[in-house]
């Protein structure tokens, strides 16, 4: 019984922490302006639509990843997978969280831009330095 | 026997616990957030301590039972003193410090209490089933905890990113981990399945905090009841 209330609860609470976190994620990618090469590569100006998420994701995955980022990057993901999975099941119904989930997509697409755009710039920085060596 | 993919994921999170500790001391926030590093220190001696036992006594031995779960419950009651720290920081215009502390303590004495007159009821569960009880329970009241500190972000109008998100990834990691031994609670039989997931789990709050010490710089800002589920 205890355990029961105890993991209803904690699915609430996890839902709850996790979005919030993920738009902490967000909001703090939105105010980093994309380097025009980024802008170049992914078409992406100031705003971006959910329907360029896997092919910004799929560039991520071709530069050095680092460890610090990697936690971001996938919760955003997941993120992305349950707004895909909101959107194509109860937004269906109502409007307003139809148009709320499109914007939600793109701001994941911006921050896996904003993500993309650092580590062309560590790869650049990690490339000058062997260089210099 | 641990299998390929439990070393691996333990390695990752050993890895990860040093780039935390590792990106602290870095951007110089090591004795700002004095005790979530310590805790982090914790960890990785309990690391050391889990290894030296599971290669002296195997896997599925008492000992290494024990020493697993009794670690991790010390290393949850200094989340929380961890935790109180961030209390701390939320309410330092209202110096309310000594409360919180106060709060803290009573609260864990109570579901230590609470966990063993649960687990009496049931002597033949005793030593057995007393720490997973325990774990289920302290990592719900650190939930609750969290929970609470939330709403006074939200209501106060905290606006500190880092702050923000040590405290949101604190609350994914307590009610990822309450809901996981919630479950095993509820239906043993998924317990192969979801007692791997732990050490998954424990991975993503090292990650959290090296991306918050990391990438935050201490004066930036956001506005919290944007991030909210439901518009403040």
């Amino acid at each position: 019984m205890m355990a029961g209330i105890i993991l209803v609860c904690s699915i609430y609470c996890l839902l709850q922490f996790f979005v919030s976190y993920c738009r902490s994620l967000i909001a703090a990618s939105l105010t980093q302006r994309l380097s025009a090469e980024v802008q170049d590569v992914t078409g992406i100006k100031n705003s971006a639509t959910g329907e360029d998420f896997a092919r910004v994701v799929q560039l991520l995955q071709l530069c050095p990843d680092r460890p610090e980022d990697r936690s971001g990057i996938q919760a955003i993901g997941t993120y992305f997978n349950l707004l895909g999975f909101l959107r194509s099941t109860v937004a269906r119904m109502v409007p307003s969280l139809a148009a709320w989930t499109e914007s939600e997509r793109g701001q994941c697409t911006y921050f896996a831009a904003v993500a993309l755009d650092r580590r062309i710039a560590f790869s650049r920085d990690m490339f000058a330095q062997q260089l210099e060596s | 026997m641990l299998g390929p993919f439990a070393y691996f994921i333990w390695v990752v999170g050993f890895l990860c616990e040093v780039t935390v500790l590792v990106c602290a001391l870095k951007k110089q926030v090591f004795r700002r957030y004095l005790l979530l590093n310590l805790y982090v220190v914790g960890l990785i001696l309990s690391e050391f301590l889990r290894y030296k036992v599971l290669a002296e006594y195997g896997f599925s031995s008492q000992e290494y039972m024990y020493v697993y779960y009794y670690s991790d419950a010390v290393l949850t009651v200094f989340l929380y003193f961890a935790l109180s720290t961030l209390y701390a920081q939320v309410f330092s215009e209202m110096k309310a410090e000594r409360f919180v502390k106060m709060v803290m303590i009573l609260l864990l004495g109570g579901t230590a209490l609470f966990t063993y007159a649960v687990v009496e009821q049931s002597s033949s569960k005793l030593v057995t089933h007393f720490v997973i009880e325990l774990s289920q329970n302290i990592y719900f009241v650190g939930l609750v905890l969290t929970y609470v500190l939330w709403a006074a972000i939200l209501k106060l109008r905290e606006t500190r990113s880092r702050l923000i998100q040590l405290v949101l990834s604190l609350g994914v990691y307590f009610s990822l981990h309450a809901a996981n031994y919630a479950i095993r609670n509820v239906y043993p039989p998924l317990s192969s399945v979801f007692v791997p997931l732990t050490q998954v789990f424990g991975t993503f709050l090292p990650l959290a905090w090296a991306y918050a010490f990391w990438r935050l710089p201490e004066e930036e800002r956001l506005v919290p009841s944007r991030l909210a589920v439901i518009p403040r």
